[in-house]
């Protein structure tokens, strides 16, 4: 870890050795966010600060400033502001990021972003002017230097947020990929984010590999809502593949139970049999600090599955 | 070589559609796949073809030109057919196209391709793989002689991004080889994955903004040339 003070909560408490929890928000095509402010409302108990996603799947949705914000602002839940490189170059990535301090964003994630041809305007031009390494590298200059990527001052106030990186433990070659996660940290990461794991040898092994950075590690984990999300998980999500075991289970009863209410306690059920051991595992025998849970429009988990860890 | 697709001919058909004369040229450079004489020739009894099912009569003809980016070449080579011709149809990718518009002023000069990318290689199976971006900062040395810029869909300087899955790129469906994960596994072949370590800074996008233009410091031109053979 790097001698940036923790200017967030969410620092706050990795730097006291607490093992903590972060939620994800993912606002879509929308102009009214009730649904978002109404699930960080949710969540809020449960976590010490939530991501907002930036176009996932290269998809056209609403800036993830504005609601990283109205978070924050209207119920009080810290966010963590995700930025991809894909859309915007070094200029726009720097307006936004004075932008997010000046609204008092004290997260950011830097992230490469899908590319655009996977989402829903494909002939896009994708920007990816700087890469997340270097947006790290930016956010680097900005927050310990007070300056834009060329040395110009910031004139007026500071940028004090923490940078998080994201980590894939499903990628191969792995080797590659810790390199690359360390090549960010050397730049300036305050803490590394991994996309979701479902194999707890490997995750625990990616950990370990990762941990020789000394930089904080939040394991994601993605727990699954209902069987047509698992399977698109297994199927779309790049390296993801879903338990065959958990896959069986949700589809089990999505068939076989009828009424509503009793297929959702069922669901989880699955869902915390799996995640809770998952958690416990993780917490006991890691040095991982926290996990992301990306339990998007499943807040209704949050209580079950973490009710052992506060 | 520079990979060029033909356009649609309907495309073609509504540029031309206004002249009843028009030169078709072939290049013979490094246009790839080959669009050479007979290529010219093809294009033309589509166009007539073409024009006889809208009630026009097209004359054509076809002809090559060595490499239509040189204005020496392209301009002897097409001048004694400008006379016949109202508009000349090139074969050529955009430098070439380009190229005859600039050379014959008072003549348009209409594409019938598409350039895609340049300085490839064809596998042996119709399959041409893009290597070099021109982008004015190479980076071949610390990457294994695998261009990133050119071959990765996102031109990263530091990659692998979270989208290659077991070497292959979210982009084009999980077809085409991530150029991340190629040149580390060719760094590594070497020992030398301190270059795939090494955090390469934001690059200078002025090197690659549109128009480009070289100055030569030492001076080169026809002009220069066409008086040092006269001595």
């Amino acid at each position: 870890m790097g001698d940036r003070p923790a200017f967030s909560n969410l620092m706050k408490e990795i730097k006291t050795g607490k093992f903590v929890f972060t939620g994800e928000l993912e606002p879509t095509k929308m102009v009214d966010i009730s649904e978002i402010i109404h699930s960080a409302e949710a969540m809020k108990e449960y976590v010490v600060a939530a991501n907002v996603t930036d176009g996932p799947q290269g998809m056209a949705y609403i800036n993830s400033l504005i609601p990283s914000y109205l978070v924050q602002e209207k119920v009080g839940l810290e966010t963590v502001y995700q930025m991809t490189v894909r859309d915007r170059n070094r200029i726009a990535l720097f307006g936004d990021i004075l932008a997010a301090a000046c609204v008092g964003i004290k997260n950011v994630l830097a992230l490469t972003g899908d590319h655009s041809a996977l989402g829903d305007n494909p002939g896009a031009k994708s920007v990816y002017d700087l890469d997340s390494t270097q947006f790290v590298y930016l956010l680097g200059k900005m927050i310990d230097e007070n300056t834009d990527i060329y040395g110009n001052e910031i004139e007026t106030g500071k940028v004090e947020m923490n940078v998080g990186i994201a980590a894939n433990p499903n990628a191969s070659p792995r080797e590659a990929e810790i390199l690359k996660v360390g090549r960010k940290v050397a730049v300036g990461a305050d803490y590394i984010q991994t996309q979701t794991a479902f194999d707890i040898d490997d995750a625990k092994d990616f950990i370990k590999e990762l941990s020789r950075y000394n930089c904080p590690i939040l394991l994601g984990l993605f727990p699954l809502k209902n069987y047509g999300i698992a399977s698109y998980f297994d199927k779309f999500i790049p390296g993801v593949s879903v338990p065959e075991d958990l896959l069986k289970n949700l589809k089990h009863v999505k068939k076989n139970i009828k009424d509503k209410k009793e297929r959702k306690v069922k669901i989880d059920e699955i869902n915390l049999e799996f995640f809770v051991p998952f958690i416990r595992e993780i917490k006991k025998s890691t040095a991982a600090a926290g996990i992301h849970c990306m339990a998007v429009h499943y807040e209704r988990l949050f209580e079950p599955l973490l009710k052992e860890f506060r | 070589m520079i990979i060029t697709k033909l356009k649609d001919i309907d495309e073609i058909y509504e540029m031309i559609k206004p002249y009843s004369k028009i030169l078709i040229a072939g290049c013979d450079g490094c246009c790839q796949p080959p669009r050479s004489i007979n290529e010219a020739k093809v294009l033309g009894q589509m166009l007539e073809l073409k024009s006889k099912m809208n009630g026009k009569k097209l004359t054509w003809k076809a002809m090559t030109v060595l490499r239509q980016c040189d204005d020496r070449i392209a301009g002897s080579t097409v001048r004694p057919y400008l006379d016949e011709y109202e508009a000349i149809v090139s074969l050529a990718c955009g430098l070439g196209v380009s190229m005859l518009n600039r050379i014959f002023e008072d003549t348009l000069t209409f594409p019938a391709q598409d350039s895609m990318f340049g300085a490839s290689e064809n596998h042996g199976d119709n399959r041409y793989e893009q290597y070099c971006d021109t982008c004015g900062e190479c980076l071949l040395g610390e990457t294994a002689g695998i261009c990133p810029v050119a071959s990765c869909a996102k031109g990263l300087h530091n990659g692998p991004c979270g989208g290659q899955v077991d070497g292959f790129c979210e982009v084009g469906g999980y077809k085409y080889p991530c150029a991340w994960i190629q040149i580390y596994e060719r760094l590594k072949k070497f020992n030398r994955l301190d270059l795939f370590n090494k955090f390469r800074p934001p690059k200078d996008y002025r090197l690659m903004t549109s128009p480009g233009h070289l100055e030569l410091i030492q001076e080169y031109t026809n002009a220069i040339e066409e008086e040092e053979v006269e001595k």
